[in-house]
């Protein structure tokens, strides 16, 4: 069991800059989730925990030990890779036993600790098998106990689910956070899937462009995204996020765009009149945007899509940005090629910076 | 495939349309065959017999080839050594039915130059293909100039035995060569001592070699995922354990090929690089099966039928040892693992 935290850790593949400056603290037993685009940097940091990478610049610390230095036998962590990497000419039983072999464990303990790591994960039947003779989930759970065996002071995940199919994927998911809840050994999963970084972690770190964008837990980051990057990269369909003007008539504060306009909260006008920009990004939700007959933003619809429980209602602003309205099946919804309004409640808007994307809090 | 049977313009325009996925598979499987639908049959021959008549043809080229070249000599071959060559070397000569084979696998010279092979296999086979793993795991790290270091291992491959053969005369010369002005004094000379002869031309033929199995190895290590040897470093294995545990069992197909084609060629194709280094000499301590047929077919007495029955037997010595270690390696190729050692 072990803390771990990044210090203003950088690593530079020659002249590309791989991660920049990374900062922050994974506490103990806790499951974080690393996410982001492919080639954001998510998974060179977890390399770099792993000691598979090396920090061009910054610490790394694993418990009260800076292990910059450290192989990535001497760290006490076990890891699950994309794609499980089994070692293909061992039998199921020889690749869970393989770490305990390396850690010269007495033998009698061995099979011992092998029996209950594939009891954990339902393997014991298959013991005898070659990875080869597995499906892909029955691997990856291979891969998860000769994980769990070593019984590490922290669990590296990298994509580990990527491979398999999406029914499997949602049901290996939740033994995943029960396997950690059990265990109660920290964890940093790295991800690219938001569905999984919301529904696993306890915090959530974002990264893009080899930098940190926001670190909290789900529902902080999908409620308040420090960022437009982070907003619309968590969530399904991804935030709106569009050009808007600030036009502030005495105490209150309104959003025009493309020949609409969005009321703000108090709070939030506030903010944008002391922001100062006359330019501001607008984002809403789109379960958070409705369909109004007088007020809000004019719209044509352009497409409809059922998803069966939620409808997706794709509009055309009048300056060619679109919008997704989601809501719920049974609800009425205008006819593609209609012309209607769309408005959020004041409480659902959020505002970015024009140029950096950086949101204006209240 | 029904479909081309079909007249064309008609046939796709009967199916019933609109299935529910609107694929062509589903198309191809009508749900009831409404109107006028048929399926003609062909008049010729059915799809099979077309396949495997079109597989004939695709192998024919290459029969006849090995034909002319392979499979005929090698039966005339067998014929010829129930010839006995006259003195003079011209003609079939006389007809001695199995005689030949009897006394010259039974001679003397046969036993020693089937001691030399097998003693040059031992000498070079291993030699090489460890030469091969060492160099190819090294070649395999990702340096600077490694480029230029893999081009170097496989010189040896672009380098014709013959100017190797002079340039390793050379080393080796008692008055010019290197071995002299390392301090090494061999009298003898390695060359002419028939302790040293063997393993000299071994060395020899040991560095033409390990090109060919640097090469081959270092392909199928590129072929071993990096995710394993990640995998292993993150189990705690050391340098030794990854390589005894992970490198060496998945390359073992590599290895396997590296070893029986390494073998055929120690085993049959020993000629050239004796005939440019010792002719086989000294008191034919170097005097391979090969070499000693083709002593026999173009030296001072050539003997047709005598180096025909010596063509079978090394074909027969090659042909046993690949079946052993087919049979001995493939099974440790498919099992190979470290699952219940210790």
């Amino acid at each position: 069991m072990a803390r771990v935290k990044f210090q203003a850790v950088t690593k530079r593949f020659g002249g590309s800059t791989a991660v920049n400056g990374l900062d922050f603290e994974i506490n103990d037993q806790e499951f974080l989730v690393l996410l982001g685009p492919s080639g954001c940097g998510k998974s060179t940091a977890l390399r770099m925990l792993a000691g598979l990478d090396t920090p061009t610049e910054g610490e790394i610390i694993i418990g009260d030990e800076i292990v910059n230095d450290l192989d990535p036998k001497d760290r006490d962590i076990a890891m699950v890779f994309q794609s499980y990497a089994l070692y293909p000419h061992m039998s199921v039983a020889a690749n869970i036993e393989f770490p305990l072999k390396a850690q010269k464990i007495p033998k009698e303990e061995r099979a011992l600790r092998v029996k209950e790591a594939a009891e954990a994960l339902g393997m014991s039947e298959y013991l005898d098998r070659k990875p080869g003779q597995l499906s892909g989930g029955q691997r990856q759970r291979v891969a998860l106990a000769r994980a769990i065996v070593r019984r590490p002071r922290v669990f590296l995940m990298d994509e580990p689910l990527s491979n398999l199919d999406a029914k499997l994927r949602v049901q290996t998911r939740a033994e995943i956070v029960e396997l950690q809840r059990r265990l109660a050994t920290t964890t940093v999963y790295v991800t690219h899937d938001q569905t999984e970084a919301m529904t696993m972690g306890n915090r959530i770190a974002v990264m893009c462009d080899g930098e940190l964008q926001q670190i909290g837990a789900p529902m902080e980051v999908y409620d308040r995204p420090a960022n437009v990057f982070v907003a619309r990269f968590i969530g399904t369909p991804p935030m709106n996020v569009v050009q808007a003007r600030v036009a502030a008539e005495g105490e209150t504060v309104t959003i025009e765009a493309a020949g609409g306009t969005v009321a703000l909260s108090p709070e939030l006008g506030a903010c944008v009149r002391s922001h100062g920009a006359s330019a501001i990004q607008l984002g809403v939700r789109a379960e958070d945007l409705m369909f109004a007959d007088t007020d809000g933003i004019p719209v044509e619809v352009s497409v409809v899509e059922a998803l069966g429980h939620d409808r997706l209602i794709i509009c055309r602003m009048a300056d060619g940005q679109m919008l997704t309205v989601r809501q719920r099946s049974d609800a009425p919804f205008p006819d593609v090629g209609a012309s209607v309004r769309v408005s959020a409640a004041a409480q659902a808007v959020h505002c970015f910076d024009a140029e950096t994307g950086t949101r204006i809090d209240a | 495939m029904t479909d081309e049977f079909l007249p064309e313009g008609r046939a796709k325009q009967q199916w019933p349309i609109a299935t529910p996925n609107g694929g062509g598979v589903e198309a191809a499987e009508p749900a009831a065959p409404t109107g006028e639908l048929r399926r003609p049959k062909s008049k010729r021959v059915g799809p099979r017999t077309r396949e495997a008549l079109l597989a004939y043809a695709l192998i024919l080229p290459a029969l006849i080839v090995f034909g002319i070249f392979v499979f005929w000599p090698f039966l005339r071959n067998i014929y010829l050594g129930m010839y006995r060559s006259p003195i003079s070397g011209d003609g079939l000569g006389r007809y001695v039915g199995l005689d030949q084979y009897r006394t010259v696998l039974t001679s003397q010279q046969f036993f020693d130059s089937l001691i030399v092979t097998v003693k040059f296999w031992i000498l070079t086979v291993p030699a090489s293909i460890i030469f091969g793993i060492f160099l190819a795991v090294l070649g395999h790290r990702v340096l600077k100039g490694m480029g230029v270091y893999r081009t170097l291992f496989i010189l040896s491959l672009a380098t014709g035995v013959g100017v190797a053969g002079t340039i390793f005369f050379t080393l080796l010369d008692p008055n010019i060569g290197v071995v002299r002005s390392l301090g090494i004094s061999l009298n003898p000379p390695a060359l002419q001592s028939s302790t040293w002869a063997l393993p000299s031309v071994a060395i020899f033929v040991i560095w033409l070699n390990v090109g060919l199995s640097f090469i081959v190895i270092s392909a199928g290590l590129q072929n071993i995922p990096d995710d394993l040897f990640e995998a292993a470093r993150v189990d705690g294995a050391k340098t030794l354990r990854r390589f005894f545990r992970i490198t060496v069992p998945m390359l073992s197909p590599t290895l396997l090929f590296v070893f029986v084609v390494g073998s055929i060629f120690a085993l049959i194709q020993s000629y050239p690089p004796i005939d440019v280094t010792t002719q086989g000499g000294p008191i034919n301590a170097t005097t391979t099966l090969p070499y000693l047929i083709i002593r026999t077919l173009r030296g001072t007495a050539p003997n047709q039928g005598k180096a025909a029955v010596l063509s079978v037997a090394l074909f027969v010595v090659a042909l046993v040892f690949t079946l052993i270690q087919l049979l001995v390696l493939e099974r440790r190729v498919t099992y190979g693992s470290g699952s219940d050692d210790d």
